[in-house]
């Protein structure tokens, strides 16, 4: 059998695991969903124990986890949870601060500057630039229909 | 009550985004840069706060808050001041996050060494 685009294709498809879908759905709703819970309790911290409003206890709640996934990302841990939850891992703001960690000790060799330093925003850089334009044109919008 | 709405809400969003991860198969940073796209328009139109009256960390802990937080944050401030405010408004209400991830980040990979695929 000779291979050609087509039935190389097909062969592929063949190889290629079918129905993990649903599987890969139900280990994202769950891990997903538990690390918000785990944003929960520490903001619930936050507001019960330190006495801070609602309002100021998301943005340290967004940089605890940040921190936190940071450091299961040096370890090496976070990943293999992404391996298990997918999007699950991805979606939330941990999954941002892992796609800062991850090029940045990827390319570590290179150096401090040219590699870590260079590299830090090689994935969550698009989010920044896509993010700040967004908010400038609702910024901007906001002003035009008042 | 509040951990379990979290759960349901976040745990939603992230099959959410599985469904978009196993039906295009792009890289993460397309779903990424959709996510915080969706929250800041999301955000602009005014339906997320309710969604994160509803599902409190399960609205703001995924990326889609990011993205509100910046709509949010820049409508404020222009409110106030204008263009600048348009400007800096988003830039300002996020930068906690973004600071952590960039500092923390580069503590973690200067103490840290890769792993590599096991």
């Amino acid at each position: 059998m000779k291979y050609n685009k087509d039935n190389y294709q097909k062969l592929v498809d063949e190889f290629t695991p079918k129905n993990k879908m649903l599987r890969n759905c139900i280990m994202a709703f769950i891990i997903g969903g538990a690390i918000c819970v785990v944003g929960e309790i520490i903001n619930d911290s936050f507001v019960a124990w330190l006495g801070i409003s609602d309002d100021e206890a998301s943005p340290m709640t967004s940089v605890v986890l940040v921190g936190l996934s940071a450091l299961l990302t040096g370890l090496g841990w976070y990943d293999k949870l992404g391996k298990i939850g997918g999007a699950g891992t991805v979606v939330p703001i941990t999954g941002f601060a892992n796609s800062v960690v991850s090029p940045a000790l990827e390319h570590k060799r290179e150096g401090f500057i040219l590699g870590t330093a260079a590299n830090i925003f090689k994935l969550a850089g698009p989010v920044l630039v896509f993010g700040y334009l967004a908010s400038f044109i609702a910024g901007l919008l906001s002003m035009a229909f008042k | 009550m509040n951990y379990v709405m979290s759960f349901l809400v976040g745990g939603t969003i992230c099959l959410i985004g599985q469904i978009i991860i196993d039906t295009f198969k792009k890289n993460n940073a397309y779903l990424l840069v959709l996510l915080v796209i969706t929250g800041a328009l999301l955000g602009f139109l005014g339906v997320y706060d309710k969604l994160v009256e509803i599902g409190h960390s399960g609205a703001t802990v995924p990326l889609l808050g990011f993205g509100n937080s910046l709509a949010k944050g820049a409508m404020e401030e222009a409110g106030e001041k204008g263009f600048m405010g348009a400007l800096s408004g988003g830039v300002i209400k996020t930068a906690p996050g973004v600071a952590a991830a960039l500092l923390f980040g580069y503590i973690i990979s200067v103490i840290f060494n890769p792993k590599g695929d096991k």
